[in-house]
């Protein structure tokens, strides 16, 4: 999904100055907790986030994520949009909760990254792969 | 003649915050690097129908005008459709040109140009020295040329510099070598956490690793460095060994030290406080994402000593 058609989809908000839209997200993650998304996305992924402090871009560099939603009509304090500017990573916004940010995107085809092996591997009954 | 020093109000401070590399080139070039050397000129008794031949042969479309040695005005295609308008083609280039003419100077930097024709409009500026003297003229076009021409210039020197990198563990033979990358992470400074990581991330990146390797080193270091940063008395040391078939990477502290290490391996198990959760880190799974980016790892710590942390990455 191109990075204009998530904006549609969550009918958010580009925050970055410029920012190619052209740009392809192949998946999503939603999390608040940054060692989860550290321990399961993988590159190419769409950040969705209730955070807005730098380190979340650091963990989207290091992730190899390729954009960061902001949810709930939250927006990044300078230094933030400093960095992901810097690191050249998008930044979006959406006023909608993570709930709906995330069901908008899913409903729209926008897959969910794969669980992290050691979540999966303690599922009760799975047959982690 | 008005001479351009134009250092004033046109660079707002939010344009200078977001500094592009195209941007940093416009601020790095001087004027001298980009203009055209030979100038085209016409004399102040030169016909305007002389001025269109000079035009049409030329294919440019505007020139200083020269009295010997002066710049005494400049004329443009404009002035020449003016003077067809009114039948005036037999007119001296003399009579129809402005003689008001805004030059710049040959060692000021590209974006004085840039903000001179993006206020003014003009389609040429001619260039000279600080003595006065006419040593080039200056189009948008220029500019644009001389910017792609830089542009490839650094990005050349740039595939240089990583190929030279990629090519260290070739060029230099030992019976083993290996590439040693220090750094030192600050207790408590989160704004900074994750230089380090992001440091090695890209020096990585110019030797050359494949992405997913590069993905699982910033990852684990990143985790390391973390640590370092909210739980270590006075920081730590990260340290990366690069091989070339593997990468040791080495977190070292000087305290305060794991009382019960099995325990802190435990998926979920932290000691964080509460401002570091609210900050998304601190679940007690950084452990357990550096041993699942890893190939070997281990942790050794003693109370009121220090903690190393050491994994290894296989190539």
């Amino acid at each position: 999904m191109k990075l204009s058609e998530v904006l549609s989809a969550i009918e958010g908000r580009l925050l970055s100055a410029e920012a190619d839209l052209s740009l392809e997200v192949s998946m999503a993650c939603g999390a608040d907790l940054m060692s989860d998304v550290l321990a399961f996305t993988h590159a190419g992924t769409l950040l969705l986030t209730g955070l807005t402090n730098s380190q979340v871009v650091r963990t989207a560099e290091m992730a190899g994520i390729l954009a960061i939603v902001f949810v709930r009509g939250k927006l990044p304090p300078r230094d933030t949009v400093a960095l992901a500017e810097q690191k050249g990573i998008p930044l979006l916004a959406s006023k909608y909760t993570m709930y709906e940010t995330c069901g908008r995107l899913y409903a729209c085809g926008l897959p969910s990254c794969g669980l992290f092996r050691l979540t999966a591997d303690n599922w009760p009954g799975a047959t982690a792969s | 003649m008005v001479t351009g020093s134009l250092q004033e109000k046109e660079i707002k401070p939010k344009q200078t915050l977001e500094v592009t590399k195209l941007q940093e080139l416009v601020y790095e070039l001087k004027i001298e690097q980009v203009m055209t050397k030979k100038v085209i000129t016409v004399s102040p008794e030169d016909s305007m129908r002389h001025f269109k031949d000079v035009l049409r042969l030329n294919r440019i479309s505007g020139a200083p005008v020269m009295s010997g040695d002066e710049l005494v005005g400049i004329i443009s295609i404009e002035d020449l459709i003016k003077a067809l308008e009114s039948g005036d083609i037999d007119a001296l280039v003399g009579q129809r040109m402005t003689t008001n003419v805004l030059t710049v100077f040959a060692d000021e930097t590209v974006i004085q140009a840039v903000n001179t024709f993006g206020r003014l409009g003009f389609g040429r500026l001619p260039v000279v020295k600080r003595d006065g003297k006419l040593v080039g003229i200056l189009t948008q076009g220029d500019i644009a040329r001389g910017l792609l021409r830089q542009l490839e210039v650094d990005y050349h020197e740039e595939e240089i510099h990583r190929y030279r990198a990629s090519h260290i563990f070739e060029d230099i033979v030992s019976d083993q070598t290996g590439l040693i990358l220090r750094y030192s992470v600050k207790p408590r400074d989160f704004s900074h956490c994750g230089e380090a990581a992001s440091k090695l991330k890209r020096a990585l990146q110019r030797l050359g690793a494949s992405p997913n390797t590069v993905r699982r080193i910033a990852v684990a270091s990143y985790e390391a460095e973390t640590n370092l940063v909210i739980h270590t008395t006075n920081g730590g040391q990260l340290t990366a060994e690069i091989q070339p078939e593997k990468i040791r990477i080495v977190a070292v502290d000087q305290g305060p030290g794991i009382p019960d290490v099995e325990q802190a391996l435990q998926p979920g198990f932290s000691t964080a406080p509460d401002w570091i959760r609210e900050l998304g880190f601190g679940a007690g799974m950084g452990l357990s994402n550096i041993k699942a980016c890893s190939d070997e790892m281990s942790l050794e710590s003693k109370p009121g000593v220090g903690t190393r942390l050491h994994m290894i990455i296989r190539l």
